[in-house]
């Protein structure tokens, strides 16, 4: 409570010496939302259609991880209207009551969300999201320098290969890096077992040494510039890297993987909700969730959309991954307390041991 | 009307500078140390500070590359003022603007266009590599970055200016009939860069340091573009406890980390000032 009163008194300061700064004049008037989002992860020129046709500004701002979003919001350093987050972000934010009940009359596009996304664990009674997008966690590898042997099992531990050494790239977030160390070891990636977290944090330990860098977005330079030769990423931006490099290609590990649902929410506190609630109708509009599965390729949950997308996209099998493939894959959920505590003390130790 | 304001009334010039101060570093600075002795519900502690111990090969690791990346600030940087400093006035104006001319930039961009430079694919291993194919034969480049040299190449790159400067400034304000003297009285070109100059340019010296060794010691994005995200910095560690990117947001363990940063910072200042002390007595500049 404190820290929330010193950061609010802050903020006032602030806003004091900035609004004395210059006045807005009329327009100032003009409406505008605040959207937080996954880098990489719109078609930027929805968000000036969506002006031009409602007159409602948008600020477009970027985080690279679930929990550089959290902090951000729970510091209140900054105050959004919608944000996208994944699923155990969600029920997270939903248990601290930090999310907003939509009003889905106001959302009537909701209606072309498929039902098996909706109503999914992390928001049973269908109140604080709309999905936007779903995909999984892949290995990305250059046909060019990584041996065809090394990749035909299509196994985890290709990032475990010292023969790549120096020339593997790891997530530089820890729910992602520990959620591979879990599936090499055979374990859920939603363990609360402290001894599971420590061996997972072993198998990092161990592949410390055969990695180039720890990273998140920067991973499309290093990729396309074939400074690395193997990767983990999300399928979507997979898929854009391979895209733009042909000789990359991708699977999803025999062994399992993580699968994500990002969806749109917004904010308690936001002070234009219908606003908020306009921009999420508008990201439904089919034509609108065409546009942006063509720019991000990841997987949406928009039936008619879907229906319109190139066959070549919506047939892909690193997209939409098969029945089977997704058996083997697991959402995450939110971890509690404890293990969120021993997660951030393990990758710490892992980044401090020199 | 005017006159109620005048430039002798030292409350009315000093009030905007006070307030600044108070706003933006008293307060901040008595935020951390709070934090740094309280607990998630605000009750007194010292639990905070047991992290100090457990992370002190984090801090040695940063007190030694922002040491080394001092050092060879202070060795680059020495000659190059020296020599502009006996330069010609035109010479010394478009030597300053040059060496002022990257930060033009930002800080990130710098940094990241390194990147380009030192990596395997990048500037200088594929020029070396297609010099080796010249001469018919393999090479497979050298491993430039993601390790603690190019953390500390990073370091002195972007702070270097901040060493020249300071040096520069104190050494123009040598009076030169100080070393016409000392050459008169017999002393060789060592000498009198022995006994007259390098005393004389000792308070720029010193502000160099101190703005060179600040910034290395706590930067951390230099580490997480240049080191790869390998390591962990005294920087980084702060910046992970506040924005909680390891899935925990603990700004008390945060703020104690700062506060032994603040207090590094903080001696390593004294002892830079009672140099400088000694060496006001003798004179020089100092920016």
């Amino acid at each position: 409570m404190k820290k929330k009163i010193i950061s609010l008194i802050l903020c006032l300061v602030l806003l004091a010496a900035l609004s004395s700064c210059g006045g807005n004049g009329p327009s100032g008037e003009k409406q505008s939302i605040n959207v937080y989002n996954w880098g990489e992860y719109i078609d930027q020129s929805v968000l000036d259609d969506f002006e031009a046709e409602t007159g409602i500004h948008v600020n477009y701002t970027t985080y690279a991880s679930n929990e550089e979003m959290y902090s951000k919001i729970v510091s209140g350093a900054a105050s959004y209207d919608v944000i996208i987050p994944s699923e155990y972000m969600i029920s997270k934010m939903i248990s601290e009551d930090l999310l907003a009940e939509l009003d889905f009359s106001n959302i009537p596009n909701y209606k072309y969300i498929g039902e098996e996304y909706k109503g999914l664990s992390y928001d049973p009674d269908e109140k604080y999201s709309v999905p936007y997008t779903w995909g999984t966690v892949v290995i990305v590898y250059n046909t060019k320098y990584v041996d065809e042997e090394d990749v035909a099992d299509e196994s985890i531990d290709l990032l475990w290969n010292e023969k790549y050494a120096g020339n593997i790239l790891m997530f530089d977030n820890p729910r992602d890096a520990f959620a591979l160390a879990h599936v090499k070891l055979g374990h859920s990636m939603n363990t609360m077992n402290p001894e599971d977290w420590y061996e997972a944090a072993e198998e990092l330990k161990k592949q410390k040494p055969l990695v180039q860098a720890y990273v998140m977005d920067q991973i499309f330079d290093k990729m396309l510039n074939e400074e690395a030769y193997i990767a983990t990423y999300y399928a979507g931006d997979a898929i854009t890297m391979m895209d733009e490099n042909e000789d990359l290609a991708a699977y999803v590990p025999k062994e399992g993987a993580n699968m994500f649902f990002d969806s749109m929410c917004v904010l308690k506190g936001s002070q234009n909700k219908e606003a908020a609630e306009k921009f999420i109708n508008f990201m439904c509009e089919t034509e609108i969730a065409v546009r942006n599965a063509e720019e991000v390729w990841y997987a949406i949950p928009h039936t008619a959309a879907f229906e319109a997308l190139d066959p070549e996209q919506s047939g892909d099998p690193l997209v939409y991954p098969p029945q089977e493939v997704k058996d083997k894959c697991e959402v995450f959920i939110n971890l509690n307390e404890e293990t969120l505590i021993l997660q951030s003390e393990l990758w710490i130790n892992l980044k401090t041991q020199y | 009307m005017s006159k109620s304001v005048t430039i002798g009334n030292k409350k009315a010039t000093i009030t905007p500078f006070a307030s600044w101060m108070t706003v933006f570093v008293l307060i901040p600075m008595a935020l951390v140390v709070y934090y740094a002795f309280t607990t998630d519900s605000g009750a007194f502690t010292l639990e905070n500070l047991k992290w100090i111990y457990t992370y002190r090969s984090t801090m040695f690791l940063s007190l030694r590359l922002a040491f080394i990346a001092t050092v060879i600030c202070l060795f680059l940087a020495y000659p190059i003022a020296y020599s502009m400093s006996r330069a010609s006035e035109k010479i010394q104006r478009n030597a300053t603007l040059i060496i002022m001319l990257p930060m033009w930039m930002n800080f990130l961009v710098r940094t990241y266009s390194w990147m380009t430079i030192l990596e395997n694919q990048g500037l200088i291993n594929s020029a070396l590599r297609s010099i080796a194919g010249l001469f018919g034969t393999e090479f497979d480049g050298f491993q430039l970055i993601n390790n603690r040299g190019a953390i500390v190449l990073g370091m002195v790159y972007n702070f270097l200016p901040y060493m020249i400067l300071p040096i520069y400034t104190s050494l123009t304000k040598i009076d030169n009939s100080l070393l016409e003297a000392a050459r008169d009285l017999g002393s060789n070109g060592f000498h009198v860069f022995k006994r007259v100059i390098l005393p004389l340019s000792i308070p720029g010296i010193i502000s160099g340091i101190t703005m060179v060794f600040i910034p290395s010691i706590s930067t951390f994005i230099i580490s997480r573009i240049l080191g790869g995200g390998k390591d962990f910095l005294i920087g980084d560690l702060i910046e992970d406890y506040f924005l909680g990117n390891s899935g925990v947001v603990n700004y008390n363990i945060g703020a104690a980390l700062s506060m032994v940063l603040m207090i590094m910072i903080l001696i390593a200042t004294f002892f830079m000032n009672h140099f400088d002390k000694d060496a006001k007595t003798s004179g020089g500049g100092r920016i």
